[in-house]
């Protein structure tokens, strides 16, 4: 089976306090892949993440799309396709429509368009109604942020989702909305994959195939890359 | 028209208005008398020393002396702007330096050259203290603009990545926190342009009609002054803020968020 991502002994270390964040790790996302990776906090989960979505520089090791490496040129427009979401949201300032719209301001995005269908169509999978799109974004609460921010990166229709503990900072019933809206995306289209990081356990089996532990900048049950 | 000039008993009886504050301090125990008395003797022997080594210049007007000041000058206008603001990266220093020397030495360039036109263009009454003028307020602007980047960087962190992720440039990540650096550093010029002559008498103007110089002369050379201040402060102020952004943003459009750290 093809990999869209895998890393080649992909390390991570503290430059100022010369600590090992992320031991060099070999890992293979393939299509249809529903990964979880639970572990204490400070463990390494968020940076093997974070490594993945090129946000932060390797010490060494690399990351390899499409079974090619990333060429600094490209990296806006892999990010664009495996999308990143933080645990906590950032919004702009406006409406919920806005910050809807934002991506599509930015270059690597500029040849796709905003569709308010495709927003209506998640809105209403979280149970939010149109009219919701007028909403300040700093009127919103903790779990509708998540939620705008989630819809935000779903109209992109990412290849892969990156999940860094989107759900750890939520009410149940805004778990709830943002689990059903991973569970539809990832349903509609086969070829999809994510990576879900989680201290919930409970969760990391119901959202997942495929359970990771890591400890100490050690991914255990890792798949051969 | 004569000028006055001033004894050293006139100087002593200037300074003895320090007494007034000394006692300002004393009566609302404000615990400012030390401070004060270190402020006053740094006055003094601080513009005494200044006297000297500029009377020294002036009178021995050549290139290689007058150029070594003005070097010495920059680097400290440099030095002092990368001083200040609460965090701080490696080779901010340099950045600092660097935007300092080149806008105050272009604008000077262009005020010595191409306005003032005097020969030869090191004459020391004119480079010294036209540069110095520079240097202070593009000092301002520098120390401004790095101190306000920084501070937008480490506040909008989150919404800095979240334009990364979403598949933004570097670019597209640090624009509006430069823009706000920019605008936080040209804003003091601004607003001194804008009220110069109705509220403010700015010295150097002070200073010519003092020497006996008319005011329609004296405005004159003010209004060169303040219009090579604004470039030359615009133009440093950029220059940080982009120095800035470079140190702080990799090519591999990564925030660099580490690099920042407080002093």
């Amino acid at each position: 089976m093809s990999a869209l991502i895998e890393t080649r002994a992909l390390a991570r270390r503290d430059e100022r306090r010369q600590a090992v964040l992320l031991q060099p790790t070999d890992f293979a996302l393939h299509r249809a892949d529903r990964v979880s990776i639970t572990g204490a906090s400070g463990s390494g989960k968020s940076v093997f993440l974070r490594a993945l979505a090129l946000l932060d520089a390797p010490a060494s090791g690399q990351v390899l799309w499409n079974h090619r490496p990333i060429a600094n040129a490209d990296i806006p427009e892999y990010r664009s396709r495996i999308c990143y979401l933080s645990q906590r949201p950032a919004l702009i300032d406006g409406t919920v429509l806005d910050n809807l719209r934002f991506p599509f301001s930015l270059k690597s995005l500029r040849k796709r368009h905003f569709e308010l269908a495709t927003v209506t169509a998640l809105l209403q999978h979280a149970g939010k109604s149109p009219d919701f799109l007028a909403k300040n974004a700093s009127d919103l609460s903790g779990g509708e942020s998540q939620v705008v921010a989630l819809i935000r990166t779903l109209q992109l229709n990412p290849e892969v989702l990156l999940l860094d503990e989107p759900t750890a900072a939520l009410d149940p019933a805004s778990s709830r909305d943002v689990e059903a809206l991973i569970d539809a995306w990832f349903a509609d289209d086969p070829t999809r994959a994510y990576v879900w990081v989680s201290h919930d356990l409970e969760q990391a089996q119901r959202m997942s195939d495929i359970h990771l532990h890591m400890s100490a900048g050690v991914l255990s049950g890792a798949t051969q890359a | 028209m004569n000028y006055q000039n001033l004894t050293a008993l006139d100087m002593a009886i200037a300074a003895a208005l320090i007494l007034i504050n000394g006692a300002l301090s004393l009566a609302l125990r404000l615990g400012l008398e030390r401070q004060l008395l270190w402020a006053a003797v740094r006055t003094v022997v601080q513009l005494l020393a200044i006297g000297y080594l500029l009377g020294w210049v002036f009178a021995f007007a050549y290139w290689y002396v007058v150029l070594p000041l003005m070097c010495a000058m920059t680097l400290i206008a440099g030095l002092s702007a990368a001083g200040r603001g609460r965090r701080t990266y490696r080779g901010q220093r340099i950045d600092s330096i660097v935007s300092v020397w080149g806008s105050s030495w272009l604008v000077t360039a262009v005020g010595l050259f191409a306005v003032i036109r005097i020969h030869p263009w090191y004459e020391p009454q004119y480079a010294i203290p036209i540069l110095g003028m520079i240097l202070g307020n593009t000092l301002t602007g520098v120390s401004l603009g790095i101190e306000r980047m920084t501070q937008e960087l480490t506040s909008g962190r989150n919404t800095i990545e979240m334009i990364l992720a979403l598949g933004g440039s570097r670019w597209e990540a640090a624009q509006e926190a430069i823009r706000q650096a920019v605008r936080a550093g040209m804003i003091p010029t601004l607003n001194q342009m804008a009220v110069v002559g109705i509220v403010s008498l700015p010295g150097m103007m002070t200073g010519q009609v003092l020497a006996g110089e008319s005011p329609v002369d004296a405005v004159r050379y003010q209004i060169v002054i303040m219009f090579l201040i604004a470039a030359s402060s615009a133009l440093g102020t950029v220059g940080a803020v982009l120095l800035t952004y470079r140190r702080l943003f990799s090519r591999s459009h990564r925030f660099l968020r580490d690099r920042l750290q407080e002093r």
